[in-house]
């Protein structure tokens, strides 16, 4: 694009043309809005400045004073964090005049709606070509080369990065046009929507480069603007730590990313991830991962984890709900959290090619999505319950991957975006309209007060517990199905997925009906729920009618109509199912098919209507009704008490070896040596300063011995 | 008659010395920078009586001359010393009404 050098390599099948330029508008779009934001909001504190000459954040230094410290158990202790929350609210949204930075939502949304406008272009150009040659591709420039090495910058369109970018700025414009209500009055408005388009722009290169390196430049955008959207109101204190913490656990992640990259390099010496996905099957022995590519993929999956937040580098996803709630909705639920998924499907053939790789992740994803669906159950707090839902879910796409069913979790990365983003918008306008109120024990009765709210909401909670014919059935039975398909341990991890299903139903109508229904359990004469203003509200019905007729895009096969994600995404996953393919075919008779779709809409409709109903009264039959004993509630509620083991086992052992590094080997060792060649070189100065007494004929004295020295010494040499 | 060498060298020697001894054991700058000139005339004086031995060693009949002229740069450099050495010494006594040493020890410390 800007330097027309022809690109060294790039692979067989792909078309590289300067025609393909304006992909490089779908991030870049979004680039030039966050630039213009950032600068809005730096005008609008000169603004500010200008008006009101004393510091404007005169009330925020009260806030910080007790968090400084002591916040390290706070995403264990979801209901203690929730009332800090709750005594903070207020100046978290103070309002304030937004000035020029009222102009920031229009350049963010409307750069937006343009990347969305490029996206359809793209996915309806690659609609008009042969399925085998929807590879296009537009190079830069060749950023690094050295040896046989060669990693170009270049943007890819395929059918996968098309759905992908389809999605990120579909939603992600639906998400910014709520935010531009969500978030008005804020201080920091126009920097929102400079961090937002940032991360718009860093999801896009995830979704569209076409090396594994330029993947990379993205995850470590989205990573970076994840932690400043969760830090966003870092005054209060706890959101700064729980967006430090999101910060180093995805760090872990992008360890194991690094090294996986490392190894591909090494066995395929390119990063260019059309090379490296045509590449998997040469390398092959015995139809066989050797144990470097194994290695490779573990690596990967484990970054993977950490972004897509599975077992064991979930805990940072909870706590990253101390953002704004748009953010959970974009980042944390919808796009971001999605990225490992994409980078599993993207690489299909090489997970695809080792059996006990696919075993780890299907094993991995089922106990993630079992251990966040039971810790969601029992959740006051209604972000919570989604952040866990959303771990759940993402433990679905997983347990697809983990089959080979690589449409059937796109498909349903796909409806989650949909119906996910919705229950988070709509919890955003619940809490809006509750004045920041986030725990459901002190909601109730709000079906009344916000109609639209209510009406939209029940849409995503229909799709999300997998209600028969909503977008979540179709895609979380596929996933199931494929996992029963393929016996021996899957049809463990298909019981689980059930359970786990059983458990979505009851946890999602166990939060409608703690909302919307019951009685009012807060003062109704102090907090007066109002419905959100359209702005917030056609976003949500935009979302709830997708989440309805999401599923169109994947009908199972058995009642007759064409799955079209499967049949679109085919040429990327075709290697992958190939390799597959070798080691057994898993199909499914078409009676078990339609047993299994009768089974999942049964367990569905069963527990919607057990959570609905143990619920609809109020809280006060709450944990015991779910769980059983409050001991259980109280485990489930901290997330089986992974996080408060991390904490108690892993950190606080490294703050104390931190500590004792900072005090024996910095403060003693090191400074102690530093110092003591300090007082060192002084003490023998204090001594040697007596040489010079100011009188000549001592220097004089100390030059002739020297001389005589030197002279007897060169007498005695020669 | 010809003064040998050695007795030039042996006359040099206790010029040096009587000049070392009043350069350390004297206070007074100008008793000091009388005794620097006396030991640079000693010095003067081996460098010519080295010019000597060497002539009689080389059995040149020609004398040589870069001892001789070694000894007239010192003398010159020896005048130039004196005269900045001794405007030193008045302005060290305009200023301190005195001209010994031990009073000016300023680059103590």
């Amino acid at each position: 694009m800007l330097l027309q050098v022809p690109p060294a390599h790039v692979p067989a099948g792909i078309q590289e043309s300067a025609a393909f330029d304006w992909m490089w508008w779908i991030p870049f779009l979004p680039l030039v809005a966050s630039a213009v934001c950032g600068l809005l909001h730096f005008m609008t504190l000169r603004q500010r400045a200008a008006k009101n000459p004393r510091p404007v954040d005169t009330h925020g230094h009260d806030d910080h004073g007790h968090s400084g410290h002591g916040h390290d158990d706070h995403g264990a202790a979801a209901h203690a964090v929730h009332d800090d929350a709750h005594g903070h609210a207020d100046d978290g949204h103070a309002k304030v005049a937004p000035g020029i930075g009222a102009l920031a939502p229009w350049v963010a949304a409307l750069s937006m709606l343009a990347a969305f406008g490029l996206a359809i272009h793209g996915w309806m150009t690659l609609g008009h070509l042969e399925a085998s040659a929807r590879f296009l591709r537009s190079s830069a420039w060749d950023w690094i080369s050295a040896g046989s090495l060669s990693i170009t910058i270049a943007m890819h369109l395929d059918p996968l990065s098309s759905v992908m970018s389809l999605v990120v700025t579909g939603i992600g414009s639906l998400i910014f046009i709520y935010a531009a209500g969500y978030m008005s009055g804020d201080k920091g408005y126009a920097k929102f929507f400079a961090y937002m388009s940032l991360f718009a722009f860093s999801m896009l290169m995830l979704v569209m480069s076409s090396s594994l390196l330029g993947l990379f430049i993205g995850w470590e955008g989205v990573g970076l603007c994840s932690y400043l959207l969760i830090g966003f109101w870092y005054e209060k204190g706890w959101p700064a730590e729980a967006g430090q913490k999101a910060f180093i656990m995805n760090r872990i992640g992008d360890a194991c990313f690094l090294l996986g990259t490392f190894l591909l390099v090494r066995v395929f010496g390119s990063l260019d991830m059309s090379a490296i996905a045509a590449g998997v099957p040469g390398k092959l022995v015995d139809g066989l991962a050797t144990p470097e590519l194994f290695w490779a993929g573990l690596l990967l999956f484990g970054g993977a984890c950490g972004k897509s937040a599975q077992i064991p580098l979930f805990t940072w996803l909870p706590d990253a709900m101390a953002g704004p709630t748009p953010v959970s909705a974009l980042i944390h639920a919808a796009t971001m959290v999605t990225a490992g998924v994409y980078l599993v499907v993207r690489l299909n053939p090489l997970f695809a090619a080792s059996p006990d790789l696919l075993a780890i992740m299907g094993v991995v994803a089922a106990l993630t999505a079992f251990v966040a669906g039971s810790t969601a159950l029992v959740q006051r707090d209604i972000k919570k319950v989604l952040a866990y839902s959303t771990v759940s879910q993402l433990g679905y796409m997983f347990l697809g991957l983990s089959t080979g069913a690589w449409a059937a979790a796109i498909f349903h990365l796909v409806t989650h975006a949909f119906f996910k983003a919705l229950l988070f918008l709509g919890a955003g306008s619940v809490i809006h309209g509750m004045h920041e109120e986030q725990d459901m024990h002190k909601m109730g009765g709000l079906k009344k007060y916000m109609p639209r709210t209510f009406i939209t909401f029940l849409c995503g909670a229909a799709a999300l517990s997998g209600l028969p014919l909503m977008s979540g059935f179709f895609s979380k039975d596929e996933i199931l199905g494929h996992a029963f398909a393929h016996g021996g341990l899957y049809r463990a991890l298909w019981g689980v997925g059930i359970i786990t299903a059983a458990m979505t139903a009851y946890y999602t109508w166990r939060m409608v009906a703690l909302t919307f229904f019951g009685t009012e359990r807060f003062d109704t004469h102090k907090v007066h729920p109002h419905e959100s203003p359209a702005v917030m509200t056609l976003p949500l019905m935009v979302l709830a009618f997708l989440s309805l007729v999401g599923g169109l895009l994947g009908l199972p096969p058995v009642t007759g109509a064409t799955h079209i994600l499967e049949k679109w995404l085919e040429p990327v996953t075709r290697t992958g199912t190939e390799i597959l393919a070798r080691h057994g075919e898993h199909e499914l008779g078409h009676d078990a098919e339609w047993v299994l779709l009768g089974l999942g809409a049964a367990v569905a409709l069963y527990f919607a209507h057990l959570g609905f109903k143990n619920y609809k009264v109020g809280k006060q039959l709450d944990e015991s009704i779910t769980v059983g004993t409050p001991r259980t509630a109280a485990f489930l509620a901290d997330a089986w008490t992974i996080d408060t083991k991390y904490t108690r086992w892993i950190v606080q052992p490294i703050k104390l070896i931190a500590f004792v590094i900072a005090v024996v080997v910095d403060q003693f060792a090191i400074d102690g040596l530093v110092n003591g060649v300090a007082a060192l070189a002084r003490d023998i100065g204090q001594r040697w300063r007596r040489m010079s007494d100011g009188q000549i004929a001592t220097y004089g004295l100390w030059m002739g011995a020297f001389t005589a020295l030197i002279a007897i010494l060169l007498m005695w040499k020669s | 008659m010809t003064v040998p060498a050695e007795h030039m060298l042996v006359l040099a020697a206790i010029l040096f010395a009587i000049g070392a001894a009043g350069f350390f054991l004297r206070r007074n700058v100008i008793v000091v920078l009388m005794c620097i000139e006396l030991m640079l005339n000693a010095a003067n004086l081996s460098l010519l009586a080295a010019s000597r031995m060497h002539t009689l060693e080389a059995g040149v009949t020609a004398p040589s001359l870069e001892g001789p002229l070694f000894a007239i740069f010192v003398i010159v450099i020896a005048a130039v010393e004196a005269a900045v050495g001794l405007a030193l010494v008045i302005a060290l006594y305009r200023n301190r009404q005195s001209v010994n040493l031990e009073d000016v020890a300023e680059l103590k410390d």
